[in-house]
């Protein structure tokens, strides 16, 4: 399934990166710890995350992660938007907290690395 | 004249929920002595309530007192604002009073006592200190340069509410002054373990929550006085200042 497919049946919105939705994701991975990312996230892994900080796009390019997710109707910084698209790093979004966005995903194939 | 100073500015009192009780002004002032520290700094958890009482303890006892406070930033990382100036720390105080919610639970969490300067418990604080405050990272630095003072990111080798931990690396762009050591590693190591660590200021205080755990690690530095100017002078190797570590 593309990022694209995936936001169009999880019914994430698309706040950055538009243009870069046609990657195929391998899995998901949920953290608010950056550091645990940068350890454990496979490529091309979408990234469930509360963080705005302009930190979050370096450490998806790190992984090369497909795109990240933000929960609860959180908007990125002005900062993170401009780096994300600098980069075409798609930044999603969704009204929904965690639980409930990565339940969705997993309900659709999205599976963790076990 | 250049004098050496062994600095310990990272150092809780019984004001931070998570310390012990017998982290009064006088005790922590005695026991940094003891320890043959020069200077000390006292960083509570979002809050700078006993940082008067220790500078008259320090005062009385002859021992060199810091005034500072350890931010809890949006994001969890902790970062410490020193200040030469007790105004301006005061000013930093009602920022994070402005930006911080709840209220603590002593039996969760742990008591928050304001002390005297002989120890004695005149009041307790009742907002939650060890929550996280409102502001981002980037802007606690910012805020601390603007009221003149000496931004550090704490213990950056632990797993829990460091930059490192919660942001990966330091933030481009993000002016911090050092980033903090905690005693769980050298400098050396901390700098071999760490990339992150690199171009960076390494500086090594020792976060004591208990007596005994003041000044097990510190950072030795040249200037003509123990204050955050000089403190900051070191760091940059200005006039001959310089860090001994």
């Amino acid at each position: 399934m593309t990022v694209k497919e995936m936001a169009e049946r999880a019914e994430l919105e698309v706040l950055v990166g538009a243009d870069g939705l046609d990657v195929e994701v391998t899995g998901g991975y949920a953290a608010d710890l950056i550091s645990t990312v940068m350890a454990n996230a496979k490529q091309d892994n979408v990234w469930v995350t509360w963080h705005l900080h302009p930190n979050i796009v370096a450490a998806a390019l790190i992984v090369k992660l497909s795109a990240i997710i933000l929960v609860s109707g959180r908007q990125p910084e002005q900062e993170t938007v401009q780096r994300a698209q600098q980069e075409g790093m798609p930044i999603l979004g969704s009204s929904l907290p965690a639980f409930e966005i990565i339940g969705r995903l997993h309900g659709m194939g999205i599976l963790g690395t076990v | 004249m250049l004098a050496t100073f062994h600095a310990d500015l990272h150092l809780h009192t019984c004001l931070s929920p998570c310390a012990e009780e017998e982290m009064g002004p006088l005790a922590i002032v005695r026991q940094a002595k003891k320890k043959g520290l020069d200077v000390i700094g006292i960083c509570d958890h979002n809050s700078a309530g006993n940082v008067a009482a220790v500078r008259q303890a320090g005062r009385r006892e002859g021992l060199a007192v810091i005034g500072g406070v350890e931010v809890c930033s949006e994001e969890e990382v902790h970062i410490l604002g020193l200040f030469d100036e007790q105004e301006s720390l005061l000013n930093m105080q009602r920022l994070i009073e402005e930006n911080l919610h709840g209220e603590n639970n002593p039996e969760l969490f742990g008591q928050q006592s304001l002390c005297d300067q002989n120890d004695a418990v005149v009041a307790r604080e009742t907002r939650l200190l060890i929550g996280a405050t409102e502001l981002s990272v980037d802007e606690v630095v910012e805020k601390i340069h603007q009221l003149g003072g000496l931004a550090v990111a704490s213990h950056v080798d632990r797993e829990s509410f460091s930059l490192f931990s919660q942001l990966g690396f330091v933030p481009r762009g993000l002016q911090i002054d050092a980033l903090e050591i905690s005693p769980l590693h050298s400098v050396a190591e901390a700098g071999d373990s760490f990339p992150q660590t690199k171009g960076y200021r390494l500086v090594s205080f020792s976060d004591a929550h208990r007596l005994e755990e003041i000044g097990t690690t510190f950072t030795t530095f040249r200037g003509i006085s123990p204050s955050v100017k000089e403190f900051r002078k070191a760091l940059l190797g200005e006039d001959e200042r310089e860090i001994l570590n």
